[in-house]
C-alpha cells in the first residue's frame, strides 16, 4: 500500500537578485489538511510555491514530499489555438493520465463550459480559461495540490465550484497548499503568513 | 581551510586585491623579455623579412583567446554544479579580456596579411576560427547581461560557455578542413623551421598575456563583487 | 464527485521517453497544422533571399553554379533561424513550459518531440524546396540530390542547436538579434560540411565523407542537445 500523502518544508529560504524574499519558512501538511498562505504582494508567496513545486531552487532548507502533486501557478497553461477539451486532455496527458472521453465532457460540463467546448481557447474569457483549470483539478487524481491564487478571474460561481472541489479533495484524503487572500470554505487547517518584504534585508559576508 | 572559505566574495576580494599587482608586474617583466627576444634577438626571416615579428603578438594572443574561453567554460561548470556566485563573476570578468585577445589576434593577422599577401583579410583557418570565437565571446557577454536577474544571466551564460567550448573544436576542425579544401593562404610559418629564440619569445609573450589576463580578471571581478554585493555589511563597511 | 480516471498508485508516476516524445510531437504538429502561415513564411523567405543573390552578383551561369550550393545553404540557415523564436516562446508565455517541466515524462523526451515537430514544419519544407532553388542556379542532378541529402541531415542539427540557443534566451532582452549572435556561430560547421557536400558532388567527387560527418553530427546532437536544452529551460523557469 502506498504511503499516505505528506508535504513538509523546513527552514526554507530564497532570495531573488539582491533581496531576500523569505527566510526560515516551515510547514507540515498531512492527508486531509490544507494550508492557506497569506501575505502582501511581493512577500514571496509565488516563489515559495514554486520552490515547493521544484521549479525554483531554494537557498536553504529542505522539502519532503510523499505522493504525486500538481501545480497550478499564475499562468493558466492554456494554449490559444486548442479548444477546451484539447487543452484539458493535453494537461492530463502530460501527467500521464488518459481520461475516458465522457469524463472530459463531464468535467467540462461541471465547470460550465459545455457549450463552449469546441471553441479555440482564445475565444474564451479569462474566467472561462481558468475553469478549464478547475476541470483539470476534478480529473487529476494527484493527492497533493500546490495552487497559486486559484480564484484569479473566477466569478462567484467559479469560486463556489473551486470550494466544492477543494472540499472534496481534502475530505478524500488529499492535501493542498494554496496561496490566496480569499476566505475559502472549507476553512484551512492552518495559515502561513509571509512577512512583509521590507522587513528583510540581506546581511552577512 | 575548507573550500567554501575561498568561495566567499569577501575573502576573494581581499586576496584578489593583494594578488593583482603581482600579476601585473609579472606580466610586464615577462612581456618586456619576450618583446626583447622577439624584436631584437630572433633572426630575420628569409622570406618575410621583419614583418613576421608580428607573430610574437599574434600567436600568443590566439592561444590565450582559446585558453581563456576554456577557463570560462570551467567556471561555467562550477557555476552550474555548485551554484556559487563567484565562479560566475570570474567568468564574466574573463570574457572581455578574452574578447580583447581575440580582437588583437585578428588585427595582427591583418597587419601580417597586408605586406605578405597584399590583402588585409585572409580567410585562413586560424583567422576564421578566431573570428567565430570573437562572436562566441560577444554572445557570452550579451547573454550574461540580457536578464534583469543577474543570477539568471550567470547561469545562462555558464551553459552557453559549456556548449561553446564543446563546439569550439568542432568549429576549428571544420574551418581547418574547409581551408585545405579551398586552398586558402595560411598565416603561418612555412619553409623555415622555428628558431629556438622565436619559440622562447612566443612562450614568454604567452606567459605575459596569461599574467595580464589573470590580473585584469581579478581586478574586474573585484568591481563585479562590489556591485553585486553592495547591500551586504562588509561592502558597506568598506566605504 | 464525477468520474475520475483509472486509479493509480499515489507515488509519483513514472513517465516514459516514448510517451513524452509522442505527446509533444503530436501536439506541436497539430498546432503547426492550424497555423500553416508560419511554414509558408519560412519557405517564402527562403525562396526570396535565394532569388536576391543573382540580382546582387549577376546572372552569369558559371558563377551561379559555382556559388549555388553555398548560397542555398546560407538561405536555409537564415530561414531555419527565423522560425526558432516560436519554438518555446508560446509555451513559455502561457505557462505550459512549467507544466511540462513538472511532468513525469523526462524533459529531454518532450523537448525532442517539440524539435522534431518543429523540423517537420521548417527544415523539411526547406529540404524539399531546395532542388527547385538549385535549378534556378543551374545545378545538375547529382548536385541537387546531394544538396537535398545534406540539407535533410543538416537542418535537424540546425533545429537542435537553434533550439538550445532559443531556450537560453527565453525572456531575454535583445530578442532575435541575441539569438542570431548565439546561434549562427554554432551553425558554422553544419554550413561548411553541408555546402561542402554539394560542392564535392558538383566537382564529381564523392560527398560521402561530408554526409557521414553530418550524419554523425546529427546523431550526437540528437542525443546530447535535448539534455542541454532541459538545463537551459530549468534555468529559464527558476
Amino acid at each position: 500500500m502506498a504511503a499516505a500523502p505528506r508535504l513538509e518544508g523546513r527552514g526554507l529560504a530564497c532570495s531573488r537578485g539582491m533581496a531576500t524574499l523569505f527566510r526560515d519558512v516551515s510547514f507540515v501538511l498531512d492527508a486531509g489538511e490544507w494550508l492557506a498562505i497569506r501575505g502582501a504582494n511581493g512577500s514571496g508567496k509565488t516563489t515559495l510555491l514554486r520552490c515547493v513545486a521544484g521549479l525554483t531552487h531554494v537557498d536553504a532548507g529542505s522539502i519532503a514530499r510523499s505522493g504525486d502533486f500538481l501545480y497550478a501557478g499564475h499562468l493558466p497553461a492554456i494554449n490559444d489555438d486548442l479548444d477546451a477539451g484539447e487543452n484539458l486532455r493535453a494537461l492530463l496527458a502530460l501527467r500521464g493520465i488518459e481520461p475516458a472521453a465522457d469524463a472530459v465532457a463531464g468535467a467540462l460540463d461541471r465547470v460550465g463550459l459545455a457549450k463552449r467546448r469546441m471553441l479555440p481557447a482564445r475565444r474564451l474569457s479569462a474566467g472561462q480559461r481558468r475553469r478549464i483549470g478547475l476541470a483539470r483539478l476534478a480529473l487529476d487524481p494527484a493527492p497533493i495540490w500546490i495552487l497559486d491564487e486559484p480564484l484569479t478571474a473566477l466569478d462567484a460561481d467559479g469560486e463556489a465550484l473551486f470550494s466544492g472541489l477543494l472540499g472534496a479533495h481534502v475530505r478524500g484524503g488529499g492535501l493542498a497548499l494554496v496561496a490566496t487572500h480569499h476566505d475559502l470554505a472549507p476553512a484551512p487547517t492552518r495559515e502561513l503568513r509571509m512577512p512583509a518584504p521590507e522587513r528583510l534585508s540581506r546581511g552577512g559576508a | 581551510m575548507n573550500f567554501y572559505f575561498f568561495a566567499s566574495p569577501a575573502t576573494f576580494f581581499r586576496l584578489a586585491g593583494a594578488t593583482a599587482p603581482l600579476l601585473f608586474v609579472a606580466a610586464l617583466l615577462s612581456g618586456l623579455a619576450g618583446l626583447y627576444l622577439g624584436l631584437f634577438v630572433a633572426p630575420t626571416d628569409a622570406q618575410q623579412g621583419e614583418v613576421y615579428r608580428v607573430i610574437f603578438i599574434h600567436v600568443p594572443a590566439a592561444w590565450m583567446s582559446m585558453f581563456i574561453y576554456f577557463v570560462m567554460a570551467c567556471y561555467g561548470v562550477m557555476t552550474l554544479a555548485f551554484n556559487t556566485r563567484l565562479a560566475a563573476m570570474m567568468a564574466r570578468a574573463l570574457a572581455p579580456t578574452g574578447a580583447l585577445f581575440t580582437f588583437v589576434a585578428l588585427w595582427t593577422g591583418a597587419f601580417w596579411g597586408r605586406p605578405t599577401w597584399g590583402t588585409y583579410w585572409v580567410w585562413d583557418a586560424r583567422l576564421t576560427s578566431e573570428l567565430v570565437l570573437f562572436f562566441l565571446y560577444l554572445g557570452f557577454m550579451a547573454l550574461a547581461n540580457a536578464f534583469e536577474d543577474p543570477r539568471r544571466g550567470d547561469r545562462a551564460s555558464a551553459l552557453l560557455a559549456i556548449i561553446g567550448v564543446v563546439n569550439l573544436p568542432i568549429i576549428y576542425f571544420s574551418v581547418q578542413w574547409w581551408n585545405t579544401l579551398h586552398q586558402g593562404s595560411s598565416v603561418s610559418f612555412k619553409g623555415s623551421s622555428m628558431h629556438v629564440t622565436m619559440l622562447w619569445g612566443m612562450l614568454l609573450m604567452a606567459f605575459s598575456f596569461w599574467m595580464y589576463a589573470a590580473g585584469a580578471a581579478l581586478v574586474r571581478c573585484r568591481t563585479l563583487i562590489l556591485n553585486r554585493e553592495r547591500r551586504t555589511r562588509w561592502v558597506r563597511a568598506l566605504s | 464527485m464525477n468520474v475520475v480516471a483509472e486509479p493509480r498508485a499515489i507515488d509519483a508516476p513514472q513517465g516514459s521517453f516514448g510517451a513524452g516524445f509522442a505527446w509533444a510531437f503530436a501536439r506541436d504538429l497539430m498546432l503547426a497544422r492550424r497555423h500553416p502561415g508560419e511554414t509558408v513564411l519560412v519557405v517564402s523567405f527562403y525562396a526570396l533571399v535565394a532569388s536576391l543573390f543573382p540580382l546582387g552578383v549577376g546572372a552569369e551561369p558559371q558563377l551561379l553554379a559555382r556559388i549555388g550550393p553555398g548560397i542555398i545553404w546560407v538561405c536555409a540557415l537564415l530561414a531555419a533561424f527565423l522560425s526558432l523564436p516560436s519554438l518555446f516562446a508560446t509555451d513559455f508565455a502561457d505557462g505550459m513550459l512549467e507544466q511540462m517541466a513538472l511532468s513525469p515524462q523526462p524533459m529531454p523526451s518532450w523537448i525532442a518531440g517539440k524539435i522534431a515537430a518543429h523540423w517537420m514544419a521548417s527544415g523539411l519544407p526547406l529540404t524539399v524546396l531546395s532542388p527547385l532553388l538549385g535549378l534556378q542556379y543551374g545545378l545538375d542532378g547529382a548536385t541537387l540530390g546531394t544538396l537535398a541529402m545534406a540539407l535533410a541531415l543538416g537542418t535537424p542539427i540546425l533545429s537542435l542547436l537553434g533550439a538550445a540557443c532559443s531556450a537560453l534566451t527565453l525572456g531575454a532582452r535583445g530578442g532575435g538579434m541575441l539569438l542570431a549572435l548565439l546561434a549562427l556561430p554554432l551553425f558554422v560547421p553544419v554550413l561548411i560540411f553541408g555546402a561542402g557536400a554539394a560542392e564535392a558532388a558538383a566537382s564529381g567527387l564523392s560527398a560521402a565523407p561530408h554526409l557521414s560527418l553530418l550524419g554523425a553530427g546529427l546523431i550526437l546532437a540528437a542525443m546530447a542537445v535535448p539534455f542541454a536544452i532541459a538545463a537551459a529551460i530549468r534555468i529559464a523557469l527558476d
